[in-house]
């Protein structure tokens, strides 16, 4: 039975994935629906809200340029505050890189298309505890995760286009963006350098909170990164 | 809201095809080509720099409350947090953090 295992390690890859994968339908759920009502109070009709889900799927970026829409702002400023609040996907196109850079070209371009927070976050925990990955493991493992995630989020927007109405704002749905990116980041803090880079990057966000969309947050990823290599590069000397 | 069909088209096409671009960017261009080592010392600090900046201002100045702090989601934040460092999972802290939030609203609600 044991005979031919030569597939199996890319099949488990994607399971893997998959498995991984699945604890953010809890905040996929909620977000999705309510970028359907939001669009549905917006004015869009059903073919442009679920164009904006299956194109673009970037949740804070549609919700930043529907908020614009709705106040009847300038194209261009409506595509340049979205593409800011998207902006720190550069970052996580170009650390990735040494994971996938290598896989072959339409591989890299599905990757980017399946490329958002969570799918990110997860896949570079798994690549950097298990450094013997193949980049054909690495590939089968991205779209794992994105398998659950994906096509809930476009079915759910389809339902919060049509059940939008009922859902009670003491559900707080709201703070389940908050909660699961907490929750992500903090099995990262794994020392002293990564605290210091996530306490920089609060604070400089939050100094500059009042910045355009997008803006202060790219301001506070950089002051980070240097932050963390900085205290990284430190403790390394003083072993 | 008053754009014409086919202007909110374009700016769903524009926006998909950049966003596509960005997420593209380095993973297409730069490739197999090996990058300086601290470029790649800078960029594995890319998770724990760009969420905690994005997710800080959510959690002091909510929206659902019109941007006033909020005792109840300020806590499931914390709980959120500490129960994913302590356990290192990720499912167990969305967990901690949502009994918290329902908690902390449930509590507030009948006070």
């Amino acid at each position: 039975m044991t005979t031919s295992t030569a597939k199996a390690p890319a099949r488990n890859a994607y399971l893997a994935g998959v498995r991984d994968g699945w604890p953010f339908i809890f905040m996929v759920i909620p977000f999705a629906t309510l970028f359907g009502v939001v669009a549905m109070d917006a004015g869009l009709s059903l073919g442009q809200a679920m164009g904006f889900t299956v194109l673009v799927i970037a949740g804070a970026a549609q919700f930043a340029a529907l908020q614009l829409m709705v106040e009847n702002a300038a194209v261009p400023l409506v595509l340049l505050a979205a593409l800011a609040v998207n902006l720190r996907m550069a970052m996580y196109s170009a650390s990735l890189v040494p994971y996938l850079g290598s896989a072959p070209m339409w591989q890299r371009a599905v990757v980017a298309y399946l490329n958002f927070d969570q799918t990110y976050l997860t896949s570079v925990t798994r690549y950097e505890n298990r450094p013997e990955m193949s980049t054909q493991d690495r590939f089968l493992y991205f779209v794992g995760v994105a398998t659950p995630i994906t096509p809930l989020w476009c079915l759910m927007t389809l339902v919060g286009i049509y059940a939008g109405a009922a859902i009670p704002e003491a559900w707080a749905l709201d703070f389940v963006l908050p909660i699961t990116f907490l929750a992500m980041v903090a099995p990262m803090l794994k020392s002293l350098a990564h605290i210091a880079a996530a306490a920089v990057s609060i604070i400089v966000a939050l100094i500059l909170y009042g910045l355009p969309s997008g803006a202060g947050l790219l301001v506070a990823a950089f002051c980070a990164m240097i932050t963390g290599a900085s205290v990284e590069i430190w403790m390394e000397r003083r072993k | 809201m008053n754009y014409s069909d086919s202007t909110i088209w374009t700016i769903i096409g524009c926006l998909a095809v950049g966003t596509f671009l960005i997420r593209f960017s380095f993973l297409g261009l730069v490739g197999n080509r090996t990058m300086p080592p601290l470029v790649l010392r800078l960029l594995r600090f890319t998770p724990v720099a760009v969420l905690p900046g994005m997710v800080a201002p959510l959690v002091l100045w909510p929206a659902a409350t019109g941007g006033q702090p909020d005792l109840a989601r300020f806590i499931a934040a914390a709980a959120a947090l500490c129960v994913g460092y302590w356990t290192r999972n990720v499912v167990w802290g969305i967990v901690g953090g949502a009994t918290a939030l329902y908690a902390g609203l449930g509590l507030t609600a009948l006070l």
